[in-house]
């Protein structure tokens, strides 16, 4: 397949061998790109189906479960998207700071506070027009999760703080600080056994996507992931950060803003991360309760992951992780599989990935070099 | 048999009671119902969602009846596509999402849009505004909690009993006060430190809080958190007695295991089942305690006393007639306000009672 893409492509570029040679190189690259999580993807599920056969089920069974419950109908791809919606933002906020070499595994705060900022402004508003009450509780999440993961750029860029380390404690932080307020301060004196804060009022609640079903957090959070994708290749700024994350010494010889960047680019997978949040507040939830942490920080670590932290790559990635969780249940319930069974799947697949991003260049059929050195050979 | 046909009659009289039954129900057509069963946490947690899979097990072995079952479902718009799930893939006709959280919006919001199929949540949060094919069923389990009290209160030497609890939720704080109060009935010296881990199931923190509560003198312990198991296996290492929630814990702790507050959901599921078999659609809002059998206690342990016993026994005794006054006047609370006046008392049934917000005189802890 690979091989007749790759001559279909030089076909289009006739009597120039220096341009074909860079085709070649450029498709081994990309063929590379895909074929190295796929491959890890394939182990992965191939460990699985040793996992499930030592069970006693049939893996055929469990991925048709996964196809009928996440993708073959209506329905499936509605459950699927859905929980796709969430991801998008999560990953974003492990994508980007992640072009900057650093590892951000604390979204789940920035989610948590984003909702949180977001229930909190909408009640004193009560009386101002929807779009005006919702876009001040988008600002208001944005803002939350910025200066939270911000913060953790922040230390790493001026302290040196492992950013890894940061994020997840802070992820702790933020959630226990949420919680506090949720269930003091700031809680709804009739949400009795269920604390939360008081609601942002069904006037101020975003609708559904009209024909798809799914609320609005899908759209913007591919619209994130294109504009995520603008910036980073299209920008002298994204130019910037791929730089100071690639090699920091070359960056600040060049004179790059070395410490700017990683707090603007963490500032803005908070932001990100909050916008999840603020979805889950304003098209689901309705307030803020403890159920923000819901653990979609956590799965976008791992959509982020799968998808090389290339912004583009994110949704489709997103969509197939969402289709496994809508499947989850069925699985559950026609195999009589515990629950953990799609989180060791998850969990598999992540451990095949990081192993599988040590295999990068180890493979002299992606080489570039060989292409190039085939091909002038050949001319 | 004839247990449960006290329990179905004293379910359709309670609910009657409460003039909320009765809405003319949809004949189904004959074929197995589907019942669905939505956990939050894993079935086999020996707490809260083990208590609700042991009745759907119950229920497998009916004729004409199919359980499906999942759990792990967050209390997110998760749940809403798992009910739609069972629904529309497994022709569920009744579900029972089993945790506080699904109700509002997501078991609203799923009962609206599916007007045939019945929903049962647990929880005791319908009122009349909501769906009429929506409900709710919960028990005053406050009352086992206060039997757990008169044996910790027989039991305890150091006069020092301890709670683990996850949130100061009326639900939570009803049960600390009745546990201490149940043992104050024995000996009003006693008194009882709380500590609130701040999650339904969070096990680090509550083997902490149970390590600490025995570092602090107390001897024997119990629990409100979701999975009990973590609070009982590590009060028993360390030498307390414990008192079991939700189920029946003592294999966990055979010898330090005094008595539990348990669930007794099978009869209330089954009840629901029959009713939709019928063609009748189940009660809205159904509420009951020991009497009611939505509540029972375990067996008691070898470690509890004759004079224990004969206590516990005796009172709850007095809990099956109904109406047992356990939040009695006058009563104070920890900060030393009066809460219930001389002469006034709380049947368990007392709205009053949902709205808790305080801990009795004698509970050291802080809501």
């Amino acid at each position: 397949m690979v091989a007749d893409t790759a001559a279909s492509r030089i076909a289009v570029v006739p009597r120039r061998p220096s341009a074909a040679v860079q085709v070649m190189a450029w498709l081994a690259r990309r063929t590379e790109a895909v074929a190295i999580p796929l491959g890890a993807v394939l182990v992965g599920l191939a460990l699985f189906s040793l996992f499930l056969l030592a069970l006693g089920k049939s893996p055929a069974a469990l991925v048709d479960l996964v196809w009928r419950g996440g993708f073959s109908s209506a329905f499936a791809l509605q459950n699927s998207l859905q929980r796709a919606a969430p991801l998008l933002f999560a990953a974003l906020c492990v994508a980007l700071p992640a072009r900057l070499g650093l590892v951000v595994i604390g979204g789940e705060g920035a989610i948590m506070l984003g909702g949180l900022a977001a229930a909190v402004v909408a009640p004193p508003l009560s009386a101002a027009p929807a779009p005006l009450v919702v876009g001040a509780m988008a600002l208001a999440a944005l803002l939350a999760g910025a200066v939270w993961i911000g913060a953790v750029g922040a230390l790493k860029a001026y302290r040196g703080v492992d950013a890894t380390i940061a994020s997840l404690l802070m992820s702790y932080i933020a959630i226990a600080i949420a919680n506090h307020l949720i269930e003091g301060p700031l809680r709804d004196p009739t949400s009795l056994n269920k604390p939360s804060t008081l609601p942002v009022g069904d006037a101020n609640m975003l609708g559904p996507m009209p024909g798809l079903g799914v609320h609005w957090g899908l759209g913007a959070g591919v619209l994130a992931c294109c504009l995520a994708w603008l910036l980073m290749e299209r920008t002298t700024l994204g130019f910037s950060a791929r730089i100071a994350g690639g090699n920091v010494r070359a960056a600040q010889i060049q004179g790059l803003p070395v410490r700017r960047l990683i707090v603007g680019f963490t500032a803005l997978g908070g932001a990100c991360a909050a916008l999840a949040g603020f979805f889950e507040v304003a098209a689901v939830q309705g307030n803020a309760n403890a159920t923000l942490a819901a653990g979609y920080g956590f799965t976008g670590i791992l959509v982020a992951f799968l998808a090389r932290h290339n912004p583009l790559a994110i949704p489709p990635v997103a969509l197939a992780l969402g289709g496994l969780e809508a499947s989850s249940g069925l699985i559950q319930r026609r195999m009589q599989l515990p629950d953990a069974t799609i989180l060791v799947l998850e969990g598999l697949l992540f451990l095949c990935l990081l192993v599988g991003e040590t295999a990068y260049g180890r493979f002299k059929i992606f080489s570039p070099h060989l292409w190039a050195s085939k091909k002038e050979a050949a001319a | 048999m004839t247990k449960t046909d006290l329990t179905r009659r004293h379910l359709l009289g309670g609910a009657a009671a409460l003039g909320l039954a009765g809405l003319p129900g949809r004949v189904r057509a004959a074929g197995p119902l589907t019942v669905g069963f939505v956990y939050v946490g894993p079935k086999d947690d020996y707490g809260y969602n083990q208590a609700h899979a042991v009745a759907a097990k119950a229920l497998k072995g009916l004729a004409g009846v199919e359980v499906v079952e999942e759990e792990r479902v967050p209390e997110t718009n998760a749940v809403e596509k798992t009910m739609e799930s069972m629904i529309n893939l497994d022709g569920a006709g009744l579900l029972f999402p089993t945790s506080f959280g699904y109700f509002n919006p997501f078991v609203i919001a799923a009962a609206k849009k599916y007007p045939k199929v019945q929903f049962r949540h647990c929880g005791g949060l319908w009122t009349e505004k909501d769906p009429k094919n929506a409900g709710s069923y919960f028990g005053y389990i406050a009352q086992g909690q206060y039997l757990n009290g008169i044996v910790a209160g027989h039991t305890t030497k150091s006069k020092k009993i301890g709670f683990v609890a996850a949130k100061p939720i009326p639900q939570v704080l009803n049960n600390v006060n009745a546990f201490l109060l149940g043992a104050q009935s024995v000996d009003p010296a006693i008194t009882c430190q709380v500590i609130f881990t701040g999650e339904w199931s969070l096990a680090v923190k509550e083997a902490e809080a149970t390590n600490a509560l025995i570092d602090g003198g107390a001897d024997v312990i119990t629990c409100h958190v979701d999975s009990p198991k973590v609070t009982v296996e590590t009060a028993a290492r360390r030498g307390a007695f414990v008192c079991g929630y939700h189920v029946d814990q003592s294999p966990l702790a055979p010898q330090k295991y005094l008595t539990g507050a348990e669930w007794d959901w099978l009869p209330i599921y089954k009840g629901f089942v029959a009713d939709v078999q019928a063609g009748r659609s189940p009660p809205n809002f159904l509420r009951g305690g020991l009497a009611d059998g939505f509540v029972k206690m375990s067996a008691y342990g070898p470690a509890v006393s004759d004079g224990a016993r004969r206590n516990a026994d005796a009172v709850k005794a007095e809990m099956m007639k109904g109406g047992y006054e356990i939040i009695k006047g006058p009563l104070k609370d920890n900060a030393g306000k009066e809460v219930i006046a001389a002469g006034k008392g709380l049947p368990e049934k007392a709205l009053e009672l949902e709205s808790t917000n305080y801990l009795v005189a004698g509970v050291r802890g802080a809501v």
